[in-house]
């Protein structure tokens, strides 16, 4: 398996939230506007990139050599909440624009399904370091590029005049599977 | 077998020890020193993150006020009651705010203005103006298809006549509308002046006469009737400088279009 070929399942193919349904939550939950979106966006993005790596050190370091897997899903949440936390504090004091930046969106992420279901990705399809990183990076950055075209239809739509029952959220699941759809046209498509 | 239960125990509970220490560790050392007044000025504005100040939201605002030493009486929605608390917070006098409003710059009412074409999109001024700039001939008339209205939290603005009209009296010059209106023709004017100049039509004249019944075709004869030199003529259309407006109300009696409203009483000439 080439780096491209990751590349391109994270992105398309196989994207976090329209193909593999993970990350939900914050797909409708933070898309109402495009800026937001992007916040959401990068704030994963970061998160899910820190977490693969550290993930993968402590699977391999630590779980592995006791036969331990079984405590993956434990450990990994674990890891995950305590290094948002420490990366929200740490960023809080010394890159005050950064914390502005990702705002309220950080401690968000903490308990998102997308890096728990990407840290638990990375040892399933037995990904080295290398590779483990790069797939996170880029699985975040399907996520965001879901979420951003996302809060472009809802901005959209939130200037037609949709029928009453429609309007709000299930006009907004209905988009969303509309999407889905659309990005069903990559499955298949492999180097 | 026991081992493996042991060790298992051992590795969670270790991981979690060793997370919740360096958080503990990471909160004393990365701990930022917050100001004790910023939670007091945050109670004491309003709270409706209207921006109006010019600050992402009453919490933005009142960091500036700390950090950056902003201006205490910034505060619209809130006027002197605000300003006066966040004066005794901060252990400042608060100079006095001036009460604004916001202003719709149009008179194009229906029958008054053309129409270029008849528009059957979305009832929404933003999605018209995306479409030639709008179904009104005039450039820079009011659509009148509620942006504003949806916009505004105070339920001052209604459309009279295919043109927002504003409640002096409920508009709390929070600057939503005037975020909103796709045509720029919403302002802020103090709320002591009482003249407006109800176009913002930059066209030519003699084009301006042609769509519009209440349009400014560019005259001057305000111009040369005010006592102060208040009201000047530029881009084809009189605008007041309401620093030096006294409130005469000469423009408006004088104004052969009857675009200069004053004191509520629109169209003054015509009504005389």
């Amino acid at each position: 398996m080439t780096i491209i070929s990751i590349l391109i399942a994270a992105l398309f193919t196989e994207n976090f939230v329209m193909v593999k349904f993970l990350g939900i939550c914050p797909f409708l939950g933070v898309s109402k506007k495009t800026e937001t979106a992007v916040g959401m966006g990068m704030a994963v993005t970061f998160v899910m990139a820190l977490s693969s790596m550290i993930t993968y050190l402590v699977n391999h370091y630590l779980l592995e050599p006791f036969q331990l897997e079984y405590l993956q899903t434990i450990v990994f949440i674990l890891i995950i909440a305590g290094l948002v936390q420490f990366v929200e504090l740490f960023v809080k004091k010394s890159m005050p624009a950064l914390y502005n930046a990702l705002g309220i969106y950080l401690p968000l992420i903490t308990t998102n399904c997308a890096v728990l279901g990407v840290t638990l990705l990375n040892v399933q399809y037995g990904y080295n370091f290398l590779y483990s990183l790069l797939y996170g990076t880029f699985s975040a950055l399907g996520f965001s590029l879901a979420i951003i075209l996302f809060s472009g239809v809802r901005e959209y739509i939130s200037e037609q005049s949709v029928p009453e029952p429609f309007r709000g959220f299930p006009i907004a699941l209905i988009s969303a599977g509309l999407m889905a759809i659309a990005f069903m046209g990559f499955s298949g498509f492999s180097i | 077998m026991s081992i493996g239960i042991i060790l298992a125990v051992l590795i969670v509970g270790g991981t979690g020890l060793l997370f919740g220490c360096l958080l503990a560790f990471a909160s004393i050392i990365f701990r930022v020193s917050k100001d004790e007044r910023l939670d007091k000025i945050t109670d004491a504005l309003p709270g409706a993150n209207c921006g109006a100040c010019g600050y992402a939201g009453c919490a933005a605002y009142a960091e500036a006020i700390i950090s950056n030493n902003a201006p205490i009486n910034a505060c619209s929605v809130g006027k002197d009651a605000v300003a006066q608390k966040i004066g005794k917070i901060m252990g400042k006098k608060a100079e006095k705010v001036e009460a604004k409003t916001a202003r719709v710059l149009c008179g194009g009412v229906c029958g008054a203005a053309l129409d270029k074409y008849d528009y059957q999109g979305i009832r929404s001024c933003v999605a018209a103006a995306k479409l030639a700039g709008g179904p009104k001939t005039c450039p820079n008339g009011c659509l009148g298809f509620g942006t504003c209205q949806a916009a505004c939290q105070f339920g001052a603005i209604s459309i009279v006549d295919g043109v927002a009209v504003i409640d002096e009296e409920k508009c709390t010059a929070c600057g939503q509308c005037i975020k909103k209106c796709p045509k720029h023709i919403i302002q802020f004017v103090p709320k002591k002046n009482q003249a407006w100049v109800k176009c913002m039509n930059t066209e030519a004249g003699v084009l301006t006469n042609k769509y519009c019944k209440s349009g400014c075709i560019g005259c001057k004869i305000c111009e040369k009737n005010c006592p102060t030199g208040a009201i000047k003529v530029t881009d084809n259309f009189a605008s007041i400088d309401y620093d030096r407006c006294i409130n005469c109300g000469e423009c408006a009696k004088k104004c052969p279009k009857h675009v200069i409203a004053f004191n509520g009483a629109e169209n003054y000439a015509k009504a005389e």
